[in-house]
């Protein structure tokens, strides 16, 4: 188990490095002097040196690597090119944000994918069918689509929920979670469509299994061997694709959380990019990248937390 | 007609509905794909050209999808934002298929530490987390809209160049025990002969369900603003104005967000069309999977003579398959009385594990009992299904399988296993289950009961596995132990124990037991009567000392002689 742990920390590093050095070995493609590029003509001699130091531009590219490394090592990210605010303390404050959208979009694809995928696998054809098609077009929708759809109906037409902006789960929680419902709708579809057709496939591979027919023929009810055995065994297929379906809502909060004007990550990259933010846009990129691999750091520990052979070792 | 030529048509036209789905689909995209290579050409205004005495008109004859907020023609605004977004799928597909093309074939080929560094980075692509990155690039190349479709296509090739070397990894095997090897051809000509047409296939299914990414990211960025030139749009960007009329045109949105939608679902459609037949195609290679639906019982219900007996088969008839089924087990008739041992004997393929399934209500879904009965008592469980069977599985009726190791639910102790089965099918209350779990696994003979418990099934010798599964059989206190092969797959001197086992129930509880086997030696040790079946239909039955000595049929003569032990031992 601690070896597993091990294993996959070690793994990160690569990982680590690889996004660090692509965002910022990129900056140096960019063509001409990036300094003057970014601040544009009407820089003053000051502001393009200032940047040029906050990019590391002074020093060999090799250099400015290691310094940029060892900053983010000391949790200094640098400087905003805009705004000059604290990239560290920016992504701290809007991390929050983000993390509920995608654990609550997880979630939710979670719980109702688990139902569809159950009731595709136990009542036959009509519901299985329904799965399907559901899956095919839950995955084609566009998930901003869907968002500014849902926003049309429910906020604008029905005036129910709020159609945009977001509130502190600190300032009140009801308010909170009503300024999340829509986002958490649309960011879940795709997810849903794709855990209940693992739920099926992995139910009823399970129930045809010698030990649900040693437990069935010693009179265990089928709902017992649905809801117990044959999903507890069809876990691990289940833990992989939520580790899947959670990073693949890193990339699909970026729109949402444009669609909403919620002010998470994914609008800060936004924003950050078509300013040509660099230090900013770095920043984001780790962030996700340290996300990623925390997620499937999870993946692997429920792997030796739901095989017994592991655990009891 | 045979089972395997029924399964044919079945899959074919399977096939074929998939199929016709994906044409369409093709045919949808390949048409939207030239209406927007010919926009310049076909478009009724130019997508720029505002008449803003007409903004946002819902369709009319003038202007076929209504105008925008510009009173600009939504048609052509269509038609000409469809360039920029499948120019920048089609820039993001190619890199995708180059890139997983290349490296997937060099690391299939070479092997080696060159394999190794490949698949690290494909491992590595696979994990980042893509788009922030595709964003780093739009930044860097102020809002260049062509790297970043490249440096898409490179970072989602990674999951392509795993199944291309997978493909090629394959196809070498295939090669080595063929003669193309040894006969020499040189490998760029392997290649070309062999490898490639072998990864087509897969590389056009993973290209395809790709360029439905490539849009949902083509037009998220679209719908930012990102890499948009205005005025001319992207289907994205016509998402993003749409959003800014909602409350006064929700038209807009349904045609803009429509043809994205539309567009990738026939590129998901497309690609799980191809994936159903290359598994067609490879079923067809490997043999068959027989499916079918239940049919109904040609006879009626008389109803059944008193008997003392715990198990009556009468004239058993099981198919598998529909239209027609193919009947696996004919004419079948035997019982089995309280404390007898009964012998089932037969090589594999003779029917007699499909007919003990049958009398507990486990058939597989594709075979069905399609004539004759089964009282277990004086009950008939012909036609139950699973709540049906609820006082009878486990009360009356147990079943030990033939391989105790799997027989397990791996991720449950012994003891949860046995309390589950206790609570369902006995009337043990359960304050006192544990205890009664407990004298269970005593009575199958387990030391240290309290310690087996705790265990999981991985932790058990088969023997013990085999016990603990006896014990669960036992918990309901049934009359009638169905044995499925339960020492084949055990060691002769723990298959002497479990039978030991077996004798004593049955002398100290009366347990009648169906013991199915191939194993004649083990009949002769255990049972008091036996019953030999051959391709479904039984050829002999008597007492065991009667069978043994004067044999009458050829086919149990020849299990006997096929049996050394028993030649040699007795």
């Amino acid at each position: 188990m601690l070896r597993l742990i091990a294993r996959r920390v070690l793994l990160s590093i690569p990982l680590l490095v690889a996004v660090t050095a692509i965002t910022f070995f990129l900056q140096s493609l960019i063509p001409g002097d990036p300094a003057r590029s970014l601040l544009g003509g009407s820089a003053t001699q000051e502001q393009l040196d200032a940047l040029r130091q906050t990019l590391h531009l002074d020093q060999p590219v090799l250099i400015q690597y290691r310094d940029y490394l060892a900053g983010v090592l000391h949790g200094d990210l640098g400087r905003s090119i805009f705004t000059g605010e604290d990239v560290g303390q920016t992504l701290a404050n809007r991390l929050p944000v983000s993390l509920s959208l995608i654990i609550g979009g997880t979630v939710v694809a979670l719980l109702i994918g688990i139902l569809l995928g159950v009731l595709s696998a136990t009542r036959g054809r009509a519901v299985a069918r329904f799965v399907d098609v559901f899956s095919l077009v839950g995955g084609a929708l566009p998930n901003f689509w869907v968002g500014l759809i849902l926003a049309s109906f429910f906020a604008v037409t029905l005036l129910l929920l709020p159609a945009t902006g977001y509130v502190p789960f600190e300032f009140s929680p009801s308010l909170w979670a009503s300024s999340l419902i829509l986002p958490v709708a649309a960011l879940s579809l795709s997810g849903i469509a794709t855990i209940a057709k693992v739920v099926r496939d992995g139910i009823s591979t399970a129930m045809t299994q010698d030990f649900i027919r040693t437990l069935r023929a010693a009179g265990v009810p089928r709902r017992v061997l649905i809801w117990r055995h044959a999903l507890r065994n069809s876990a691990v297929s289940l833990v992989t694709v939520v580790g899947v379906i959670f990073v693949a809502s890193l990339s699909g909060t970026i729109l949402v959380e444009n669609v909403f004007v919620l002010p998470g990550l994914g609008s800060l990259a936004v924003t950050a990019t078509s300013r040509q933010d660099i230090p900013v846009i770095q920043g984001v990129a780790l962030a996700f990248t340290i996300v990623t691999i925390v997620v499937n750091l999870l993946v692997d520990v429920s792997y030796g937390l739901l095989n017994p052979k592991v655990r009891t070792r | 007609m045979t089972v395997t030529q029924i399964v044919d048509t079945r899959v074919r036209g399977g096939r074929l509905g998939t199929n016709a789905l994906a044409i369409v689909a093709l045919a949808f995209v390949v048409l939207v794909a030239i209406a927007v290579a010919l926009a310049p050409v076909i478009s009724p205004y130019g997508y720029n050209d505002q008449d803003l005495a007409r903004f946002l008109e819902w369709p009319s004859a003038d202007h076929l999808l209504g105008t925008d907020s510009l009173g600009r023609d939504i048609l052509t605004r269509l038609l000409w934002g469809g360039q920029p977004t499948l120019l920048g799928v089609l820039v993001a597909v190619l890199t995708f298929v180059v890139v997983g093309v290349l490296l997937g074939i060099v690391a299939g080929t070479l092997g080696g530490w060159v394999d190794a560094l490949i698949s690290g980075i494909a491992d590595i692509l696979m994990s980042l987390p893509g788009v922030v990155l595709i964003f780093a690039v739009l930044a860097i190349f102020d809002q260049d809209l062509t790297p970043a479709m490249i440096t898409l296509g490179f970072l989602g090739s990674g999951s392509l160049v795993r199944v291309v070397r997978a493909t090629v990894l394959g196809v070498r095997g295939e090669l080595f025990v063929s003669a193309a090897i040894v006969s020499g051809l040189g490998s760029v000509r392997l290649m070309a002969r062999h490898i490639l047409p072998a990864v087509v296939g897969p590389v056009v299914i993973q290209a395809s369900l790709f360029a439905g990414a490539a849009l949902a990211v083509q037009s998220g960025l679209g719908f930012l603003g990102l890499g948009v030139h205005p005025p001319l749009p992207t289907w994205g960007s016509m998402v993003g104005e749409a959003a800014a009329n909602l409350a006064k045109a929700p038209w807009l949105l349904v045609v803009s967000g429509g043809i994205i939608t539309l567009v990738s679902l026939a590129l998901a459609l497309i690609g799980d069309g191809l994936r159903d037949v290359d598994a067609a195609r490879r079923r067809s290679d490997r043999g068959r999977a027989p499916i079918a639906a239940r049919t109904s019982r040609a006879d009626g219900g008389t109803p059944p003579e008193p008997s003392d007996a715990v198990l009556r088969v009468q004239d058993l008839e099981i198919s598998f398959g529909d239209s027609p089924p193919v009947a696996v087990v004919r004419g079948v008739s035997f019982e089995v009385q309280p404390g007898e041992i009964l012998g089932l004997v037969g090589e594999s393929g003779s029917g007699k594990t499909v007919t003990t399934l049958a009398t507990l209500g486990l058939l597989p879904g594709n075979a069905a009992i399609t004539a004759g009965r089964i009282l277990i008592g004086q009950d008939d469980v012909t036609e139950l299904d699973d709540r049906g069977f609820a006082g009878i599985r486990g009360r009356r009726t147990g079943l030990i399988s033939q391989e105790p190791m799997v027989a397990l639910d791996p991720l449950f102790t012994v003891g949860s296993q046995l309390l589950e089965v206790l609570k369902y099918a006995s009337d043990v209350p359960a304050s006192q289950r544990r205890a009664r779990a407990m004298q269970l696994l005593s009575l199958v003979h387990l030391p240290d009961p309290e310690a087996v418990m705790r265990r999981f099934p991985h932790e058990l010798s088969g023997g013990m596995a085999q016990r603990v599964v006896i014990a669960t059989a036992l918990a309901g206190d049934p009359e009638l132990l169905i044995a499925d092969e339960p020492t084949t797959a055990l060691d002769v001197t723990v298959q002497a124990g479990i039978l030991d086992l077996l004798r004593e129930l049955r002398r100290e509880r009366g347990l009648a037991v169906l013991f199915v086997t191939h194993d004649l030696a083990v009949v002769a040790d255990i049972c008091d009567r036996v019953i030999v079946m051959e391709k479904g239909v039984i050829v002999e039955s008597g007492l065991v000392d009667d069978l043994f000595a004067d044999p009458r049929e050829p086919y149990t003569r020849e299990l006997i002689a096929s049996t050394p032990r028993l030649v040699d031992g007795r």
